[in-house]
């Protein structure tokens, strides 16, 4: 009797063990799906296939350069390959640097990595600089430096860069009593963040209670930072961010505009921020070209024409990628000449006018493409010469191998914090402890 | 109980193939024939088990043994995975600074909690689910597979409609909780209900999933005890207390194992659930779990070295769960 009593119950444990395992199997079919990976593939007959890397959404194809350079030259066939966020994008490149395989004839690095790659990886890229055509004087200076080594090894060339202005909402301003025009608006704050806090408490006075002065404490702290020649690291290389007077400074403007209830409590590119957009809740956001897409991305239709674009008080840089060719790729030869003909200023300009990605390439400011350039959130405003001379005063900035850790620690771990109700101190404490324990090796 | 089939007599005639037709005279060369047939077959008989159940050791040594020696031998070392060839030794050093690592206790914390505020719930709920659909139901196999629907959608899918209900301002918990009456709730940044929202997720997949579990052991357990103890005047409630529960301590304590060790590797659902797009569990890391501060250290900072010092030291303390599950699992057995 025991024993009948017991078999059972045992034969389930063992069927369930079973049926757990198979699960687990399952599951671990159903759990990828995150990474969206989408290739184009195109007639290989007999053609060289030179293969991209990408992430984000760089915009060749969508502007047409892959076909215009396949029709220039017949026996060339052009593939990519594109992840969605840099962030599952950049440990898999490193992956791969590192074991010297699984890489494509050409690998886009994000302008945040750029720094590491030229320091650690510099090795396993061909130097750019030395193919037919290139010259160091096309880019803006600084963002030629980013990509090249002490020794003068150009790891990537630039295709994008990220001039910041601010865009801001005129309808909202109007209602909150604040000027319109964008020159007026830009003199609103010119050459001090701490005038742009100010604008912002007139603003809070006069608009309604839902809406919010900016977008976000992590928008806020990212513009203020990017107009430093120095922030998270010195010229010569070492971590200064806790030390470094502007970065304190930053912190502490971005702090007190969160406690004044001056921006919102959200996080770039999340869910509820995309939300905010939608249903018009923030007057002004930090703005290089390609954020006017996002923007556009998230609005309702009506939302078109009510946004203007004004000189930020300090101009820097966001974004911008660099193309580069790793020595391990089947089609090394063919790969640097189509880097340096997708990144000469007359591709850059076009890229500008369909994806809105702001050319490197001074050259290119000149072209009608960039010049004449308008857009149909701001209506009539000249975003490319708007755009152009926010370029033209941005600093050449120290760019460290941990910026983006340095960085996202300060705003997820940091100011974020006080518009959850911390105070700034207890912020800071949080922040830096969280960095100093990223960094340690 | 147990056969061995290595040892076990090949069947004396036919078998599933056919027999060999029946010969009177055997030639000396037919007999030798035989007899190297005969030795082939027991070669055959001896050594093809171990063919057979080769691939999963072969595909375990690859990828699960040698990670796992790797694993430890870079736990030794300073190694950064942008140069994972430049190794720098360090000795036990990776380790002992666990002691002093205030995030890593932080996340074993964390793990605990959620680990507790998910399992406990999920499997009570998953015992009353499996009770009610033991009864004769219409339909009953329609409302089984519903029990399995959350466990068969993907962790990312669900977590991502799991932020949305749970959003500060446009989520629907919160319009819920202001129609009647409540303040919003911080889902996200506050640190008790970031780790009940991230446990209502892992409740939300797992309930079903055991609730089939007992309800197969609950089909299992015979008819005629619950036919004398309702003749010994036991109501449903008492049958359930000293028929039910009794019978299913088995399946009870394997759902336990397999619940914590689940918790114990949470990894997807508080990564996923992250305002922010790392990996640190929230601003203040109030849910980061040890999965996830393992996957920050690695991948995020890049520091191979220290990530696998924390993942020995948290497969050392799944084997003392493993060990106390165990322990406890043969005092109850001797218990009965």
């Amino acid at each position: 009797m025991r024993a009948a009593r017991i078999r059972p119950a045992r034969k389930v444990v063992v069927m369930a063990a079973i049926a757990s395992l198979g699960a687990g199997l399952l599951a671990g079919c159903a759990d990828d799906g995150k990474d969206e990976d989408s290739s184009s593939s195109g007639d290989g007959g007999g053609k060289t296939t030179i293969t991209l890397g990408l992430f984000g959404t760089m915009g060749f194809k969508e502007a047409g350069l892959y076909e215009e350079y396949e029709k220039l030259n017949p026996d060339i066939n052009i593939e990519e390959t594109v992840t969605e966020r840099n962030e599952n994008y950049y440990p898999a490149l490193v992956n791969h640097l590192t074991t010297g395989s699984g890489l494509q004839d050409v690998q886009a690095i994000e302008v945040g990595n750029i720094a590491e790659v030229v320091e650690t990886q510099a090795d396993k890229f061909v130097d750019m600089s030395k193919v037919e055509g290139v010259k160091a004087d096309s880019w803006v200076d600084w963002k030629w430096k980013q990509g090249v080594t002490k020794d003068g090894q150009a790891v990537g060339l630039g295709t994008d860069i990220g001039p910041m202005a601010i865009c801001y909402r005129k309808d909202l301003f109007e209602k909150a009593g604040l000027p319109t025009d964008r020159d007026e608006v830009g003199a609103l704050w010119a050459g001090d963040w701490k005038k742009f806090i100010e604008a912002g408490e007139k603003y809070k006075k006069g608009a309604g209670k839902d809406t919010y002065f900016m977008d976000s404490p992590g928008g806020l702290i990212n513009a203020i930072l990017g107009g430093e020649e120095e922030k998270f690291y010195n010229a010569a290389g070492e971590v200064v961010y806790k030390t470094n007077p502007a970065v304190k400074e930053a912190f502490d403007l971005t702090a007190e505009a969160a406690e004044k209830d001056l921006v919102q409590a959200q996080t770039q590119f999340q869910p509820a921020w995309e939300q905010t957009i939608a249903n018009n809740l923030f007057a002004t956001v930090a703005c290089p070209p390609w954020m006017l897409g996002t923007i556009k991305g998230k609005s309702q239709p009506e939302a078109a024409g009510q946004w203007d674009v004004a000189a930020a008080p300090t101009s820097g840089n966001w974004g911008g990628s660099f193309l580069g060719v790793p020595k391990s790729g089947k089609n090394v030869e063919e790969a640097q000449k189509l880097v340096a003909w997708l990144t000469a200023p007359k591709q850059q300009a076009k890229l500008f006018a369909v994806q809105g990605s702001f050319p490197s390439a001074t050259a290119a400011y000149e072209l009608p493409e960039v010049k004449d350039a308008k857009n149909e959130m701001t209506g009539e405003a000249p975003i490319g010469e708007l755009f152009a001379k926010a370029a033209e005063s941005i600093p050449a900035q120290v760019i460290g191998p941990k910026d983006q850790i340095i960085q996202q620690g300060l705003t997820d771990n940091g100011v974020i914090l006080v518009t959850q109700g911390k105070s700034p101190k207890e912020a800071w404490e949080n922040a830096t402890k969280t960095i100093d324990n990223n960094l340690e090796k | 109980m147990t056969t061995r089939h290595d040892t076990a007599a090949p069947p004396s005639k036919g078998g599933a193939a056919p027999g060999r037709p029946p010969g009177d005279a055997v030639s000396p060369e037919e007999a030798r024939k035989r007899a190297r047939l005969s030795r082939r077959w027991q070669r055959d008989l001896r050594w093809s088990p171990y063919a057979f159940v080769s691939p999963f050791f072969l595909l375990f040594a690859a990828f699960g043994l040698f990670p796992l020696l790797y694993t430890g031998w870079a736990s030794l070392h300073t190694v950064e995975l942008t140069a994972p060839t430049d190794m720098t030794w360090v000795g036990l050093d990776n380790f002992t600074r666990i002691f002093d690592d205030e995030f890593f206790w932080n996340a074993a914390q964390n793990t605990l909690t959620i680990g507790i505020i998910s399992t406990v719930p999920q499997l009570l709920m998953a015992m009353g689910l499996a009770h009610i659909l033991n009864y004769k139901l219409r339909g009953s196999t329609f409302y089984r597979v519903v029990m399995l629907a959350p466990y068969a959608t993907s962790i990312a899918a669900a977590s991502l409609v799991f932020v949305l209900l749970f959003g500060r301002d446009y989520g629907m918990i919160n319009w819920a909780l202001d129609l009647v009456g409540f303040d919003k709730v911080d889902w996200q940044s506050d640190k008790w209900p970031s780790q009940i929202a991230v446990s209502s997720i892992v409740i939300w997949r797992w309930t079903g999933y055991n609730a089939l579990i007992y309800l197969a052991a609950m089909q299992a357990i015979p008819q005629d005890l619950y036919e004398s103890a309702a003749l010994d005047g036991a109501s449903r409630w008492r049958q359930f207390i000293h028929v039910t529960l009794p019978q299913l301590r088995p399946t009870i304590l394997f759902t336990v194992v397999v619940s914590t060790i689940g918790a114990s590797q949470l990894f997807g659902e508080p990564l996923l659930f992250d305002a922010n797009k790392g990996a640190s569990g929230g601003s203040q890391h109030q849910f980061q779990t040890l999965g996830l501060y393992l996957y920050e250290q690695g991948w995020i900072n890049q520091h191979l070295g220290r990530a696998s010092a924390i993942a020995w030291t948290m497969f050392l303390i799944l084997i003392v769960i493993g060990i106390v599950n165990y322990v406890i699992s043969r005092r109850l057995r001797a218990s009965s």
